[in-house]
């Protein structure tokens, strides 16, 4: 049942070494459907557009104040089936979750659904301008609104900041709030507290707010060390900044121990909520003693995350920092209208720590991840936190008798599953590894994070996969960890399939070209 | 469920396998004080592909849609036509569901794309590099006070009153927790931008002037004597683009001596959306201050064969890399409107731009000279590219564009929405114009403009 290819394809087909050379060279280096594609400066001109507009009347007056323009711009064009050809060949080049299993940790690739998009289209939605007069755009503030309702609802906490535009403006929201909390009661505290473990974000997210950063370890189970971070805990300690589940894929079991600490303290709880889709429908971090969390509406969600974002943040509160939220944030009034808060409300803004903002957030996000959770509605969000787990713990139980997986023996993963690369054999690592699955039609797990493991590969399965697609997935994994643990040096050289061989990124970095020049 | 492919027997076998009988046992972690029985209470349980989508539409039929109406609002969005074949390639799923391309070999698509979009940027903006993207030009234009502060070591910054209020408003939101010092102003309603004033206030202990062009009231003015004047105390010159179009008809800040440019790129390819996503625009001028740029950077290289390809690169400025030392927290751009923009650039090209712009200017001075001979208007200013200010002697515009509203025109953006409360600007009404306006919207607003003056007290 755990046949790697249903085509009648064998083991023994296998082509040469050097795979992509078996049959005679191209004239073009294309290979059937594999086609390159020069840069768009290569094929573009200067003198071509793909969009009709009347010509440029260099003799018409203008009110451009001696400004027009005299010099080229530099810009070249395509016509319209030039263009829908140029970016469809480079489409090609992209793994997407539509393609095949997207296992990267942290990062929840799932399905996103069609209707999401159908939806975000809507010219209700989509055609409607964010300084429009909100009688006029009532249905936009009342998403906001639904929308706001289900986070607080799923956290169990009473209040949530809209506005953010990814992940880390989220945590940059909720650190700011913090901040602002303790300024309001003339508190100085100086220290973000951050377990090793944590992303990036977290560290840098403090930095940006003016904290001073102190890691906190890890127990060799792979959770944050309490007694640690209590002895820690001190009139300048302003918050500590947990993830929950963590990037261990384990569940920080004595989250509420440490919350109740930090709050006798006087310090507040951030946690990151990255991993909320784990957790979804089955715990409120509210019942944990959250102050702040921040929700990537891409990963749990389903918002897609389009080659990099667009992201969106927003931040569940609770009643000690909802005061300080930012500005704009959505009312209801008595009547069941809905209306913006700005600056100029100066009663109802109360201690608002400002924008972050021009806008009012990302409601093209806001209108797919309100569409989703309909979709699922109660019931469902919960199975998708419990298929999730399961599929992750299938996998940990799945590779641990041939890949070294430090915390197994801490209890059940969460929604993702950590190995790290010990026993390989010659001067084999994690990176090979994940060259190894590009070439098995995986795009890998995500490597070398968290820091706390060597060599770390963190396995997200996320709950849209079939256990067919993960039982071939387990079975292609297998195979490239024992080439890994044998010593096979054909591995370094992967992949050997894709549409590139390894990139020199030594040498991207040594002399940055950013730009097409000529 | 639709969504979730997994059956019942596919759990049990899968339990089985793990060793545990119920998937609660998956979930033994969790503090009893924070489990729960059932489904979460006070929600609606799953639904239908259909029900959900009539629920939707309900509430998208609640807005008033800016392409049923005449439409004349920007201050910092525009509506511009996105041709067809934009949303197409964005829907892609290749590129809709990849995510950050951290495995280069299998993401030349991205990288490709990237690399094509920071040469377009950088040449529209007059610079050397652009980035891969941030959130949206109010952030971007943080991020840039940021990195005047690390370039110089100073940390005072100086806006220009005519800078949109809300990017004002985040910085100065930012700056009150970085502990830099923000030097604002609010704008004067007069027909040129005092830029005297605005240069008398650079001191040697300034980063940067940060300057909005076109200015929040659509005015265009030469930067040039602000770049000379900012650079002999040491400071670097910010401009600020919210018109990426106004671009194709009027000199490059580059090219006027800005240090970085920075702007939202929503114009172009991404839409209205109610302000957001968008897409924020960072670029800088010499290649010298590449490093201490915020954000990802795509950069060309070679791969094990020697063929081109391309890779992130510069990560070492980055917060995966360095932490909380890191150039900004900043992780997901804005990728897919990256996209959306370098498409839709692609599509128009050096000559299609040029003629988008000089159309969106054409109609601009059309419905400026009708506007003015409304009794009781007047228009501010002397330039102006696709957005001006109208003067309503005597009335408060915010009263007048709900009223406009109410007569089936969106009729722009009052300065009282934008900075409530200063009696100064309360009747001014800025007035966007684009190549999706005809000229009988012009002739709408004129007429219902007169009758809206006339009735409103």
């Amino acid at each position: 049942m755990n046949a790697p290819n249903q085509s009648g394809w064998k083991p023994a087909m296998i082509a040469s070494e050097d795979g992509m050379h078996n049959g005679p060279a191209t004239t073009t280096g294309n290979r059937a459907l594999m086609l390159e594609e020069p840069l768009l400066f290569e094929i573009g001109r200067v003198d071509v557009t793909g969009v009709d507009l009347p010509p440029v009347d260099d003799a018409a007056p203008n009110r451009l104040g001696g400004l027009a323009r005299s010099e080229a711009i530099g810009l070249v064009g395509l016509t319209e089936p030039e263009t829908v050809r140029h970016y469809t060949r480079l489409s090609r080049q992209n793994y997407g979750i539509d393609l095949g299993f997207f296992p990267l940790g942290s990062c929840t690739m799932k399905h996103n659904p069609r209707l999401n998009e159908k939806v975000a289209r809507l010219p209700g939605f989509a055609d409607i301008h964010p300084l429009a007069p909100q009688s006029s755009v009532q249905g936009a503030l009342e998403v906001i609104s639904q929308l706001g309702e289900w986070l607080c609802k799923l956290t169990g906490m009473p209040a949530v900041a809209m506005s953010p535009k990814a992940g880390a403006h989220g945590e940059l929201c909720g650190i700011l709030a913090i901040r602002a909390a303790h300024e309001a009661r003339g508190d100085a505290r100086e220290v973000v507290l951050v377990p090793e473990s944590a992303h990036g974000t977290n560290p840098a997210t403090a930095a940006f707010a003016n904290y001073r950063v102190e890691d906190i370890p890890a127990t060799p189970e792979g959770r944050v060390d309490v007694a640690a971070l209590k002895a820690r805990l001190a009139p300048d300690v302003a918050a500590v900044m947990i993830t929950n589940p963590n990037t261990c894929g384990l569940f920080e079991k004595d989250f509420r121990e440490i919350a109740d600490a930090v709050h006798a303290a006087g310090g507040y709880v951030y946690c990151d909520g990255a991993n909320f889709n784990a957790i979804v429908g089955k715990v409120r971090p509210g019942d944990l003693g959250v102050d702040a969390m921040h929700i990537n509406l891409h990963k749990t969600f389903s918002t897609p995350h389009g080659g990099g974002g667009p992201g969106s943040g927003p931040v569940v509160l609770s009643e000690a920092l909802a005061p300080f939220a930012p500005l704009p944030f959505v009312r209801s009034s008595d009547a069941g209208s809905f209306y913006l808060v700005e600056e100029e409300n100066r009663e109802e803004r109360g201690p608002s720590f400002g924008r972050m903002t021009a806008f009012h957030g990302q409601m093209g996000m806001f209108t797919r991840a309100l569409t989703y959770m309909l979709s699922h509605g109660a019931d469902g969000l919960k199975q998708v936190a419990e298929d999730a787990v399961l599929n992750a713990n299938y996998i940990l139980r799945s590779m641990e008798d041939i890949l070294h997986a430090p915390f197994a023996g801490s209890g059940p993963c969460m929604h993702e599953a950590l190995f790290g690369d010990k026993d390989f054999g010659g001067d084999l690592s994690t990176l090979d590894v994940a060259k190894g699955l590009i070439d098995e039609g995986y795009h890998p797990m995500t490597v070398y994070f968290p820091l706390v493991v060597h060599g770390a590969m963190l396995v997200e399965p996320t709950e849209t996969e079939s256990k067919a697609a993960i039982d071939q997935f387990i079975t292609a994994f297998r195979a490239v960890v024992e080439r890994a643990l044998a010593g096979d040096e054909a591995l370094k050289q992967a992949p050997y399939y894709a549409p590139r061989r390894r990139l020199d990124e030594t040498a991207a970095a040594r002399k940055p070209k950013l730009a097409f020049e000529g | 469920m639709r969504y979730l492919p997994l059956t019942d027997t596919d759990r049990t076998a899968m339990l089985a396998k793990i060793g545990a009988t119920t998937v609660d046992d998956l979930f033994v972690d969790v503090p009893e004080i924070a489990r729960l029985d059932g489904p979460i209470q006070g929600l609606p349980m799953h639904a239908s592909e259909m029900a959900v989508e009539r629920h939707m539409k309900k509430l998208a039929a609640k807005n008033l849609v800016a392409g049923d109406v005449p439409f004349f609002l920007g201050a910092g969005a525009y509506r511009h036509h996105v041709p067809a074949s934009v949303d197409t390639i964005i829907q892609r799923g290749e590129f809709l569901t990849a995510y950050t391309p951290y495995q280069p070999e299998i993401a030349q698509g991205t990288l490709q794309m990237l690399f094509e979009f920071q040469t377009q940027v950088a040449r529209l903006y007059g610079c050397a590099v652009a980035n891969a993207s941030l959130y949206d030009g109010s952030t971007a234009c943080w991020e840039a006070v940021a990195m005047a502060t690390r370039v110089t070591k100073r940390g005072r910054a100086v806006l220009s009153g005519a800078l949109h209020p809300h990017y004002a408003q985040v910085v100065k939101t930012m700056a009150h927790f970085t502990g830099d010092i923000i030097a604002d102003a609010m704008p004067a309603i007069q027909p040129e931008p005092d830029l005297d004033g605005l240069i008398a206030r650079i001191d040697d202990q300034t980063a940067c002037v940060v300057v909005q062009y076109p200015d929040i009231l659509g005015r265009i003015s030469d930067l040039s004597a602000v770049a000379e004047a900012a650079h002999a105390k040491g400071a670097l010159l910010v401009v600020v683009n919210t018109e990426p179009v106004a671009l194709g008809a009027c000199k490059s800040p580059g090219e006027m001596g800005a240090d970085i440019v920075v702007g939202e790129g929503q114009s172009l390819g991404v839409g209205l959306q109610f302000g957001g996503p968008y897409l924020g625009l960072f670029a800088v001028r010499d290649p010298k201050h590449v490093r201490q740029m915020p954000g990802r950077l795509c950069g060309e290289t070679t791969d094990a064969e020697g063929k081109r390809g391309f890779v992130l690169t510069l990560s070492t400025r980055e917060q995966h890399i360095r932490r909380e030392k890191a150039t900004s927290n900043i992780c997901t751009n804005s990728g897919l409107c990256a996209l959306a923009f370098t498409v839709h650039m692609t599509l128009l090209g050096e000559k299609g731009l040029r003629e988008l712009a000089a159309e969106n200017h054409r109609l601009a001075c059309l419905a400026a000279d009708r506007l003015a001979k409304v009794p009781g208007v007047r228009v501010l200013n002397n330039a102006f590219f696709n957005e001006f200010t109208l003067i309503l002697d005597g009335k408060p515009a915010r009263e007048i564009v709900r009223d406009l509203a109410d007569r089936g025109v969106l009729g722009g953006v009052s300065l009282g929405r934008l900075y409530a409360g200063v009696a100064a600007l309360e009747h001014a009404l800025l007035v966007a114009v684009t190549e999706t306006t005809t000229e009988d919207d012009i002739e709408r607003l004129a007429f219902e403009l007169e009758a809206s003056i006339k009735e409103t007290v």
